[in-house]
Parts: structure tokens; sequence; C-alpha cells
């Protein structure tokens, strides 16, 4: 870079790192975060705060180096049309169908879904669910709440909602982990589906890291997984030379 | 469940989510679903770009509410809109119409020559112009959620919005290195408040999103004005005074996303429409200097 000051940044990322909850990890996994437009930093610094190695992703090469990948909160328009503009949107749905965990924030949540109310450009269209964008009202309807940890364990968890979109139904094999108080309907707010998450607010606005875990953790899995399939595929071939050769 | 809203978490939190966009001055809804489906973040409706009201003269007042509802119902992206400094009436005007941020703006010819609005006391979230470190953390303290560096607006030339960047970034970096004890008389000396201050060499940025304005007309301009630490930046007059503002648009945003890579700039830097005429800053009588409006 020509220029130094962004290194401020940088900063940030090492200043927030006191809250790592002691997460000490090997590094092996590469978690990638969609680095289009939005609150990619957030996200990034969240994930070196449980121990994971980061790679901001803007391009296809870029992409095929990550076992996860976040789309952050954002712009949902723009996002998408970016995806599509710099030839991102269909590489993504591919590795997402191969089984890479993907986990999208609020823009990503509704770029994720497979119906999504009120989009005029294509999404993802990968977790069976219906989203509705800006469904809570402008931005003055913006709000904060406490919801209870549900499958997470532990105490509450502090989620901040922005311009954020409803999840308006989910097929029945979509676990529901979070939900919004009995006066608002129970409505689910985080939702997972295989390797697949999504959750309608910001987990990476605030310190609490149990999603930022969780999701690490599916791609630790995925990653293992892939080394003992390229293991099993690589031993097969050594197999196949060493009948070769003593055929 | 309680539900809070309006908070300044909520109000920042906004801001963080236009980060790495473009945000475009627009004058119609055609213009503003241009913008749009150029990859806008967001867009800022008003009667006439910067470089008209400054080529018209006379007082600019805040847009007529039909045609911010015109924009607003044209996109889905949010719609900012500009307000007098000091005009809180006009605040709450826009308010009431549903903008999702307020631009208390020197573009627009100030209304009050002591006092900027009291931000705290509205639910919607301000955006404010600063041209260095004490600026930027004055509107904080009064309620901004968002800092816009001011730059020269309507000039299409970049030299003020270069300026207003490296000073508020030189002063960041040189409180990283002041102890404790030269905070207050600091912040004396750039009229902030010292709790802002030491937050500010705490986190070693500002403590909201900071996006660069005011003369960016092309995608080599937004993306130095990343290159020097912006957020993401505003383009008011550079895209619809261009001659091909659909083209101009696009390559800004793009420039924007990947302002880190060299090769992507030199493609959408070539063979692009002329951009606006420029303005030399110099040539500007001082009282039309936009800039100085505010303090």
């Amino acid at each position: 870079m020509v220029n130094g000051t962004r290194e401020g940044m940088e900063l940030v990322t090492e200043l927030t790192t006191h809250s790592a909850g002691g997460a000490e990890r090997s590094g092996s996994v590469v978690v990638g975060v969609l680095a289009l437009q939005g609150d990619f930093a957030e996200h990034a610094a969240a994930v070196g705060r449980v121990g994971a190695d980061v790679l901001e992703v803007r391009t296809v090469e870029q992409l095929h180096r990550v076992d996860g990948l976040i789309i952050p909160g954002g712009e949902s328009t723009t996002i998408a049309r970016l995806m599509i503009a710099y030839g991102l949107r269909e590489p993504i749905i591919e590795r997402g169908r191969e089984g890479l965990p993907i986990w999208g924030t609020c823009a990503g949540a509704i770029l994720l879904a497979e119906e999504i109310v009120t989009l005029d450009r294509p999404g993802l269209h990968l977790m069976p669910m219906t989203v509705e964008r800006n469904a809570y009202g402008r931005q003055i309807d913006s709000f904060e709440a406490d919801l209870s940890s549900g499958a997470l364990g532990g105490g509450p968890l502090h989620a901040i909602f922005i311009r954020a979109p409803r999840i308006r139904s989910v097929a029945e094999d979509v676990e529901v982990l979070l939900r919004l108080g009995a006066e608002q309907g129970h409505e689910p707010v985080a939702v997972q589906w295989d390797s697949l998450m999504a959750t309608t607010f910001h987990p990476e606005l605030t310190e609490d890291n149990r999603l930022h875990e969780r999701f690490v953790g599916m791609c630790e899995a995925y990653a293992s997984a892939k080394t003992s399939r390229s293991a099993t595929k690589a031993a097969g071939r050594s197999a196949a030379a060493a009948a070769g050769g003593s055929g | 469940m309680v539900i809070e809203t309006a908070t300044q978490t909520v109000k920042a939190g906004l801001a963080q989510m236009l980060k790495g966009g473009v945000i475009m001055d627009v004058v119609t809804p055609e213009h503003a679903r241009i913008a749009e489906e150029a990859g806008a973040c967001s867009v800022m409706a008003l009667e006439r770009v910067p470089s008209d009201i400054r080529s018209s003269g006379g007082v600019a007042r805040m847009s007529d509410p039909s045609l911010i509802r015109g924009i607003i119902d044209a996109v889905s992206i949010p719609v900012m809109a500009k307000v007098r400094i000091g005009h809180f009436v006009e605040a709450s005007i826009l308010e009431a119409l549903g903008v999702d941020y307020i631009d208390e703006s020197e573009v627009l010819t100030p209304a009050d020559e002591s006092f900027h609005i009291n931000k705290h006391e509205f639910a919607v979230p301000f955006v404010c112009g600063c041209r260095d470190l004490g600026e930027a953390l004055r509107r904080i303290a009064e309620g901004a959620a968002m800092i816009r560096t001011k730059g020269e607006a309507g000039t299409g030339n970049i030299v003020e919005a270069v300026r207003h960047m490296r000073s508020v970034q030189g002063a960041i970096s040189r409180l990283q290195s002041m102890g404790d004890e030269e905070l207050v008389s600091y912040s004396r000396d750039i009229g902030a408040p010292v709790e802002l201050v030491r937050q500010t060499r705490e986190m070693g940025r500002l403590p909201v999103v900071n996006f660069a304005a005011g003369g960016v007309a092309t995608p080599a301009d937004a993306a130095l004005m990343m290159r020097l630490g912006a957020d993401g930046v505003f383009v008011g007059s550079g895209i619809f005074k261009s001659e091909e503002p659909a083209r101009m648009a696009n390559a800004i945003v793009r420039a924007v996303t990947h302002y880190e890579d060299d090769e992507i700039l030199a493609e959408v830097s070539t063979d692009l429409p002329n951009a606006m005429p420029g303005l030399e800053i110099d040539k500007i009588p001082e009282s039309e200097i936009l800039a100085k409006r505010g303090w």
C-alpha cells in the first residue's frame, strides 16, 4: 500500500482482541469475509478474536482459498449487484452446494435465502427460507434487544438490528437457533441448515463471540472432513499405483 | 422482551453498513435508480447538486418533501437528505418524512451562525462535515453518528478533500504517541471534549465511520481517498455532471471496492467519459468557500 494511514484499522483489531475468550486455535482454517461492501472489517476482527485466520474475499481466486465464508452486513442490493458484476455469484453458489460453510448476517442473510421479498436482482438462493428486506421499517425503526441464548447456551445475547430483514418462513429441517420474544411473535432471527447459517442481526458489532465461535467450528469441521477426504483419495491412488506396480 | 430504538449504537450502526460503499447525490427518482443499479450503497436526495448550487447562488435550503418522497419510493437503499446547519425544524421535517440519515451540511446556506443542531434529540441519525479532528469530535459530541470530511463540494477538485482527510488522520496518528498528561491541553487546543479525544486515541481512529466528500470526480480520486483512510466516499456533482453518469457511477463503485488493486483501477479508469469540469480552489472567491461554513 502506498500510504500507511490504514494501519489505524489494524490497530482497532489488535485493541479488540482483549475479549478473545481464551481461544487459541491452530490457525489451520482460513475464514473468508466477503469484502465487496459493508462491515466486513468488523467481521474480520471478530474472527481474529476467536483465533482463526481471516482472508478478505474480493476475487474468485481468494474464494477458493477459504474454508468458510461470511457475507457481512451492508446493502443487499449493492452486494448482490457487485457479486454478479465481479463474477463471484456463481462460484459462491457452487462452493455453497459443495458444503462450504457460509454465514450471512443481515444483508448476507437476505442473499442466502431461497425466496427474497423485494430484492430486484438475484441472490444466492441457497437456503430453504423466505426473507423479507427492511421488514421492520426504515432506519428510525432499527433496534436493539437481548435474546435468550437458546441453542447457543450461556446468558442472554445482545442483538443489534439495523434496517433488518425478517425471516418469514423456514423449511422444516432448518434449525432455529435464536428467536425474538413472545411480544414479537417468537420470530426466528438466527437459523442454521447444515453448513449454512443466517442471522438477521449483527453479532460483529458486539463483543459477544459466541456465533463467531460456532461458525469457526463449522469451518474447522469442513476443513478436517476435506482433508480426510483428500487423504482417502490419495491413499486410494497410491494403493492403485502399488497394485499397478505389482501387476 | 425490551426493544430499544434510536440508540447511538443503531444510529452509528447504519453507517457501519455503508462502509466500503459510495453514496451518490441524486436530484430525481430516475437518478436514484441509476445510482442504485450502479451499486451505490445509499443516495443523497437534493434539488440541485453542489456545482449547480454554486453557480446559481442564492439561499440553498432543504429540498421539497415531494422530491424526497419520490426518491424514497424509487429505491430500496437508504436515502439521506440535507438540512442547513443549525436548522432543527428542517431536520424534524426530514425525520417525519422517514429519511434514513440527515446531512447537516455546509453545502446549504447556514441557518444558525453559533450553534449546530443538537442531534441527540433526534431518532434519525446525522452525518456532519469536518476539516480536522477537533471539528469532527465537536460534531460527534453534538450527536453525529457519522462524519465526512468536507472537501470543497461542487468543484470536482480533490485537493481540499485530501487536505481535510490528511488533517484528521495526521492528528489521530500524533494522538497515538501522546501521554495522558497531554490530553487535556491538547483537547483544549483543538476544542474537543477530552473523553472523545481519549476514545479516539484508544481506538486509533474516529469513534464513528468517516467518509470522504467534496471534490471526488474520478475513480482514481475515490481510490485515493480510500487509501488515505476513508471508510467510503460521497460523490456529489461528480457522477451526474459527467458525460455518462451510469458508467462513471459503475467505475467509481468498482474503484472503491478494489481501491488497493492497481490493475482494476487502471481498467476502470480507461476510456472513461469526460469527468465534470473542475474548479481551481484559489479562483473561488473567499465568500463562496463552502468548507468554511460550520466550526
